[in-house]
């Protein structure tokens, strides 16, 4: 069974209308247990408020979205998840921020007192993860933008979550360390085995973090089409000059420029050369 | 390598949005302290007004002393002291719990928002009469009129205080399983908490100009009746006097209210 399924999933904001044209039309995707997805398409193609349904901040307006065969109907500690950024406690150190959820009636239910230590030894496993034991009692804005989301990662996996949600977590984080974060979330996929479901605009993010990458489309947010990426299980930062991974870049971002009206400004672009050259 | 002198580069302090020293800012501060003090003496001592209005610096001061030593200033201090902090306390108690739930719930903001914008507008002052047929022109008249000028704006800005919250705080919170209690008590009060104390700072500036207006009509104690009855015998320097040491106990409280936001708050003062 899959860990996640969406079925003729639909999304309308604010009251249906006949012109009205919905957030998210007929959208299906099976995610199974310990897979990489990444959702990537042009803004405005439904890809956030699809992630956002799975982790119940928004509600569908039909068909089904279910988790380990649960329908999804609000929020869960099941499916953590990680935001582009200010989502981190400010008034808490790093490690208070990680162990968050300990402090939840959900997470304190019959607990034992072993439970509480394996606990605690999972906070530490995890600041150790992410590499940041040294800044455990730092607090947030004494970190940089790369440190936050490692600390906000930990802060979603602390519960063990069956499936960590991801809202482009490195949208704004500077190239260089964008590559490092790259590197370290397919670290951590592998030894969490946790399912992850990660959005982003960034097409080469996409195919070198997925195992399979979904494209979505703007008006109505729908799926045009899923590519299950052809690069071995482990990566690393060479792939991205690899002949198959140029060739699915090229392919994803055409479909993107397709969809997305910026050929139509490319025609702007070519009328308005033509003008300049007359005069 | 020839030696190539680079322009040294010195930022001008006169540059928009420029930083400045420690030690330039409180060369600064004193400068604006000081100048009105020197214009006032210079002002007083030039024979050009009348020092019946306009003491001087000196004798303001005298004055201070004098009441202090042959008068009550203490006792009035302490009593003015004493409203301003009952009245200010009573409007906190029921402004900040009833805030939270306007910035936290919006059937609750439905309700009483447009109400306490309503009563906002109505001048507290124009309270005055009412407040003394109901209560006479005891220690409740003046507390209440505080209260009545602070209660409705310290509502107002504690529900924007909670509203700033960033949604993305919240929203994590309830990914990771928070219900609403622990939403309230964990992120809501946790992440307002710096921005209520400055409410609370700013509010109790404003408590303090209501005391001066409820003493000034509705008693017979305090520092603000000690300034009413001396404006009765000409003695202006008692008005002054008053009037700046107000102005010193208002700056004394503010600064408090720093104080206690640095130390309680020390993530967002630390080092970047």
């Amino acid at each position: 069974m899959s860990k996640v399924n969406i079925q003729q999933l639909g999304k309308v904001f604010g009251k249906a209308s006949p012109n009205m044209v919905p957030a998210l039309k007929d959208v299906n995707l099976s995610i199974e247990d310990n897979e990489f997805v990444t959702i990537v398409g042009a803004s405005g193609c439904g890809k956030s408020t699809l992630l956002r349904i799975l982790a119940g901040l928004e509600t569908n307006s039909s068909g089904l979205a279910s988790c380990d065969g649960h329908p999804i109907t609000g929020p869960g500690a099941e499916r953590a998840m990680v935001f582009q950024h200010y989502s981190l406690y400010p008034w808490l150190t790093v490690m208070d921020n990680i162990k968050f959820s300990r402090k939840l009636k959900v997470n304190r239910e019959n607990l034992s007192s072993s439970d509480v230590e394996a606990a605690s030894g999972r906070a530490d496993a995890l600041l150790d993860l992410i590499g940041l034991s040294k800044v455990a009692s730092a607090y947030p804005n004494q970190l940089s933008g790369g440190m936050q989301q490692r600390v906000a990662i930990a802060r979603a996996l602390m519960g063990r979550p069956a499936v960590l949600l991801m809202d482009e977590p490195f949208g704004a984080l500077d190239a260089q360390t964008r590559e490092v974060m790259h590197d370290l979330i397919l670290h951590i996929h592998r030894i969490e085995k946790t399912t992850i479901v990660f959005v982003t605009h960034d097409v080469e993010e996409a195919i070198y973090l997925g195992q399979r990458v979904v494209l979505m489309q703007p008006r109505p947010g729908r799926i045009h089409s899923i590519f299950p990426v052809p690069l071995p299980a482990q990566r690393n930062q060479d792939m991205k000059h690899a002949p198959e991974f140029r060739a699915l870049r090229a392919e994803i971002l055409d479909r993107i420029r397709e969809s997305s009206g910026m050929a139509t400004d490319q025609d702007l672009l070519d009328k308005l050369n033509q003008k300049a050259e007359q005069l | 390598m020839s030696d190539i002198k680079l322009p040294r580069s010195s930022p001008s302090i006169w540059a928009i949005a420029a930083n400045i020293t420690r030690g330039q800012y409180w060369f600064f501060a004193a400068l604006g302290l000081i100048c009105p003090f020197i214009a006032w003496a210079a002002l007083s001592a030039s024979a050009w007004v009348d020092p019946l209005f306009l003491p001087g610096p000196l004798e303001v001061f005298q004055r201070l002393y004098l009441w202090l030593v042959e008068d009550d200033l203490l006792g009035d201090t302490a009593i003015s002291m004493y409203r301003v902090s009952a009245g200010f306390a009573l409007s906190a108690v029921f402004a900040l719990p009833l805030g939270l739930l306007i910035g936290a719930f919006r059937p609750v903001e439905a309700l009483l928002e447009p109400l306490t914008d309503f009563v906002r507008y109505m001048p507290a002052v124009a309270f005055i009469p009412l407040v003394m047929l109901w209560f006479g022109i005891g220690e409740s008249a003046k507390i209440s009129i505080i209260f009545i000028g602070t209660f409705f704006q310290m509502v107002l800005m504690v529900a924007e205080n909670v509203r700033l919250v960033p949604k993305a705080q919240i929203e994590a919170a309830l990914t990771m399983g928070a219900d609403r209690y622990e939403m309230i008590r964990l992120v809501l009060l946790q992440s307002a908490k710096p921005a209520i104390l400055d409410t609370l700072r700013i509010t109790m500036g404003w408590a303090w100009t209501y005391l001066v207006v409820a003493e000034l009509v509705a008693s017979n104690s305090g520092l603000g009746y000690a300034i009413l009855k001396a404006q009765r015998f000409l003695k202006t320097d008692t008005i002054f006097g008053g009037i700046i040491l107000i102005g010193l106990i208002g700056l004394l409280m503010d600064q408090s209210f720093r104080w206690l936001h640095r130390r309680s708050f020390p993530w967002l003062h630390g080092q970047r």
